[in-house]
């Protein structure tokens, strides 16, 4: 039998990284085949390119057996894939039926035969084993419902072969449970199913086969027999990186960073972060494990005052910062090493020099409370490119033409030369060279032995393990587990991070 | 060498299509390209012309200042317009009220201007942070409230001498000659000849260059100039970095609203009131300066010079018969469109080269591949 996707040797460079490097993967025509791996892994890369989102640098690629050859996601569509992304496409204000149709209405003389596009959605229902009211409001659906009417949709087109992208990453466990029962009845009705997820108690519920992707590469393709979380844990982290090396212990008895009973809700009033305590005291390297999604950003937020919290107290070497504003906190020595450079780190388009005041322009040497001092700024930004080995001709090019390592050197740089008593490092090595990430990595240790107090949250576990004093693990918006990083292996905190290990609660707290 | 090149790349570029368009458009009317060229550019070499060009440069240069401010941090204000109009009646009311010193009745009036414009931009900033209402939507709402509510009614209210007025006396009561500030045809005189024609220079000419001054320094060396360019050039990371978004929008539309205020008052300087049928439209006209001069204060010098280079044009046109006036206005929406696209082009030339030329200027002082 021919397997409904064979990719072989799938390539694909961007600047600085190779998100897909020679990647191979089968999958059987009906069953559910799970890809996982880290964020930053390559799983995205590659299906954007089963998808036709984007072109493949090298590699062939196999639809039931025949070679295709994809520019864009209708091709895809055409030969019966149907993606269903993460982050819903659906317009609030129309109903089901209509969204399910939106851009391939059936008409006559311009005219929408609605009634006829309701039978047709009635027998895709059926056959699928999905329910939907057709005339529902999106804007009244419940999360779990509006991806049913993604899913759906892909099968209204008459796609054979799902694609779904990290779908449980916006559920609650109940929604997980009745997602899994839309999966099997797909199953049963003879599609194929693609589900990227790095929740490894989800993976070995519900799939058939895994693939395992590691920094671009499949380390691992296997049916879903005898395997364990421990070993997809093993296989997504990796065991042959060397352990940063972990030093001797600069812990002293001042606290840094005090947070207490802290609850952070999300835009709908869910509180994805859940009576959080913990302590950073200076000289100390805090280090949060988590799935990502976990309530790690939300947590980010509330610290540096980009989010509002809904109880709970922080303290910043004993100064109450629950309501002070972004720049207090900031003037007050917290820095801040965003989780996507792109987003919160840079201003692309602005020279080096611009790039390093942003979050410190209201204090020496880069300005003032009404002035920009220019010259201290720009010498300034020369001492970082020197000492944090900035390599870039001068000061005056835009962020952009920096390759990633150097744009996350310059982030890190301005940073740490502000002085701070608290730094919130967020992925600080993700998506950069080896060469870079060493550097990165010296460098926190370099200001941990100059008393600093941070806070890291990685996904990169051994960087987790290696540069930490104390790690935390936070699932489902609480932390479950405190462990030390003496004596835990990647293999370990994976399991906590999957809840599928547990400590008991005081010992956590 | 080379980026001085690129600089100059889009607008050569974008001036010669124009030609090329403008000649094509010219044709078609039936005219001849040639002699209305010739007509306009014979007519601008005059000392007169010269002066009627300044003159209606001057507001379209502060226009676009306080559409740029806006720019700068993604913020639409079409609002100049209500702004400027709303802030020249209540400053001229107010001149005409009163009778001090010269430089204290200036600055009154100026002051009542940039605090009247000012504040009805800010309505727009507030209900933008509080309720969410779209700056486009709520300035354009805020144009007509004023304009044909605001200003009609309190321009009836305010006309000079209720019972008989004339043509001649139609607005509001004149401003004393203490509060307006005099022209400066002696300044160019000391250069050039005599201005003839009973042509006055604008002594708002002056203002307008602080204006651009001022503008400039913001945005190089205050602190505020800073946020407000890092607000729009990534409002997440302006964000993390403690720059308070709610604050900048309102203080955004406040300042582009006090420049916006400072528009009318060349008029008002001229006329000496609030006359009932002001000149419309420099807000819009604002927008386009600012767009062709990038928000740049020396390219919007440029970008308001020609613009009003070819609205004098106009008249000239329809004097000589070489072609007719609308073409101006047709020009004017042609140089627009071909430099928003060549800028847009050269833009993303010059973001690669840049990229391509950092990455070569290391490998050759490192002798080591940077990654790719």
């Amino acid at each position: 039998m021919t397997a409904a996707i064979e990719l072989i040797g799938i390539t694909k460079r961007f600047p600085g990284v190779i998100a897909n490097d020679d990647v191979n993967l089968t999958v059987e025509k009906g069953e559910i085949h799970a890809i996982c791996g880290e964020n930053g892994a390559g799983k995205s890369t590659l299906m954007k390119i089963l998808y036709g989102m984007q072109p493949a640098d090298e590699g062939r690629m196999l639809v039931n057996g025949e070679e295709v050859n994809f520019s864009t996601p209708n091709d895809a569509i055409d030969r019966g894939i149907g993606m269903v992304h993460q982050h819903f496409m659906l317009a609030d204000q129309l109903t089901v039926l209509e969204n399910i149709i939106l851009g391939a209405e059936p008409t006559n003389g311009g005219v929408i035969k609605f009634k006829e596009a309701e039978a047709h959605l009635a027998k895709v229902a059926a056959d699928y084993g999905l329910t939907i009211d057709p005339n529902d409001m999106i804007e009244s659906l419940e999360v779990g419902e509006r991806q049913r009417v993604e899913i759906i949709k892909v099968l209204y087109r008459g796609a054979e072969i799902l694609i779904l992208d990290e779908p449980t990453a916006v559920l609650v466990p109940q929604e997980v449970e009745a997602l899994f029962d839309n999966m099997r009845e797909l199953k049963a009705a003879g599609s194929t199913i693609i589900f990227i997820d790095h929740k490894l108690d989800e993976v070995l519920e519900i799939s058939d086969s895994i693939t395992v992707l590691r920094h671009g590469k499949t380390v691992a393709s296997m049916p879903n027999e005898g395997v364990t979380a421990h070993d997809l844990a093993e296989l997504m982290v990796g065991s042959e990186l060397p352990t940063p090396e972990t030093s001797e212990s600069t812990v002293t008895s001042t606290v840094a960073l005090d947070v207490r009973e802290v609850t952070v809700a999300d835009e709908d009033g869910r509180n994805v972060v859940e009576n959080i305590n913990f302590q950073i005291h200076k000289g100390e390297i805090l280090g949060i494990a988590g799935v990502e999604g976990n309530g790690q950003s939300e947590l980010i937020d509330a610290i540096i005052g980009t989010a509002d919290i809904r109880q709970g107290a922080m303290s910043l070497l004993g100064t109450d910062i629950s309501n002070m504003s972004v720049r207090k906190r900031r003037e007050l020595g917290i820095a801040y090493v965003p989780e996507d450079r792109h987003v919160e780190g840079l201003m692309l388009d602005a020279p080096l020099w611009e790039n390093a005041a942003l979050g410190h322009q209201t204090q020496s040497p880069y300005g003032s409370r009404w002035l920009i001092n220019r010259d201290g700024a720009r010498t300034q930004t020369e001492l970082i490119k020197e000492e944090f080995d900035v390599r870039t001709p001068n000061i005056d090019v835009s962020a952009h033409a920096l390759s990633g390592g150097n744009q996350q050197k310059l982030i890190i740089g301005r940073e740490l030369t502000s002085n701070p008593s608290l730094l919130i490092a967020a992925h600080p090595t993700r998506g950069i060279d080896v060469g870079a990430q060493a550097a990165v990595w010296e460098q926190i240790r370099t200001a941990r032995a100059n008393g600093l107090a941070t806070l890291l949250i990685s996904a990169d576990l051994d960087e987790l393990i290696g540069l930490s004093d104390t790690i935390v693990v936070m699932l489902r918006g609480r932390l479950v587990a405190r462990l030390a990083p003496e004596d835990v292996t990647p293999r370990d905190l994976g399991a906590y991070m999957t809840g599928a290990a547990t400590q008991n609660s005081d010992e956590a707290a | 060498m080379r980026k001085l090149l690129f600089a100059l790349a889009a607008p050569v570029g974008a001036f010669v299509l124009t030609i090329i368009i403008s000649s094509i458009a010219l044709w078609m009317f039936g005219s001849n390209p040639f002699s209305a060229y010739g007509d306009m550019l014979g007519h601008a070499a005059k000392l007169e012309t010269q002066v009627d060009i300044l003159n209606r440069a001057t507001p379209l240069y502060i226009s676009a200042v306080a559409a740029a401010i806006g720019f700068r941090m993604n913020l639409f204000n079409i609002g100049v317009e209500g702004q400027y109009l709303f802030a020249f009646l209540i400053a001229a009311q107010v001149g005409s009220l009163v009778v001090l010193p010269q430089v204290f009745h200036i600055l009154l009036i100026m002051t009542v201007a940039v605090l009247v414009g000012a504040a009805y931009a800010g309505i727009a900033g507030v209900l933008k942070v509080t309720r969410g209402v779209n700056e486009v939507i709520s300035t354009i709402m805020l144009n007509a409230i004023a304009i044909t509510g605001l200003i009609a009614l309190l321009q009836q209210r305010w006309q000079a001498d209720q019972e008989n007025f004339t043509s001649t006396t139609l607005g509001t009561n004149p401003i004393p000659e203490s509060g307006l500030i005099p022209n400066i045809n002696g300044i160019v005189e000391i250069f050039t000849r005599d201005i003839g024609q009973g042509k006055q220079l604008t002594g708002m000419l002056i203002v307008a260059i602080l204006v651009g001054l001022a503008y400039h320094f913001l945005l190089t060396r205050m602190r505020f100039g800073f946020d407000l360019r890092a607000s729009g050039a990534n409002p997440f990371a302006a964000r993390a970095g403690g720059i308070p978004p709610k604050r900048m929008v309102v203080a955004a539309m406040v300042l582009s609203g006090a420049a916006a205020g400072l528009i009318g008052l060349v008029e008002l300087n001229e006329k000496a009131k609030f006359s009932p049928n002001p000149i419309k439209g420099l807000g819009f006209a604002g927008i386009a300066v600012a767009l062709l001069g990038r928000n740049n204060p020396g390219g919007m010098v440029f970008a308001a010079l020609l613009f009003a280079f070819l609205d004098v044009s106009a008249g000239i046109l329809q004097n000589t018969q070489a072609a007719t006036k609308e073409i101006v206005n047709i020009m004017q929406g042609i140089v627009l469109l071909v430099a928003v696209i060549a800028y847009g082009v050269t833009a993303r030339i010059q973001s690669r080269e840049e990229a391509k030329a950092t990455a070569e200027a290391l490998r050759a002082t490192e002798g080591m591949e940077v990654a790719t």
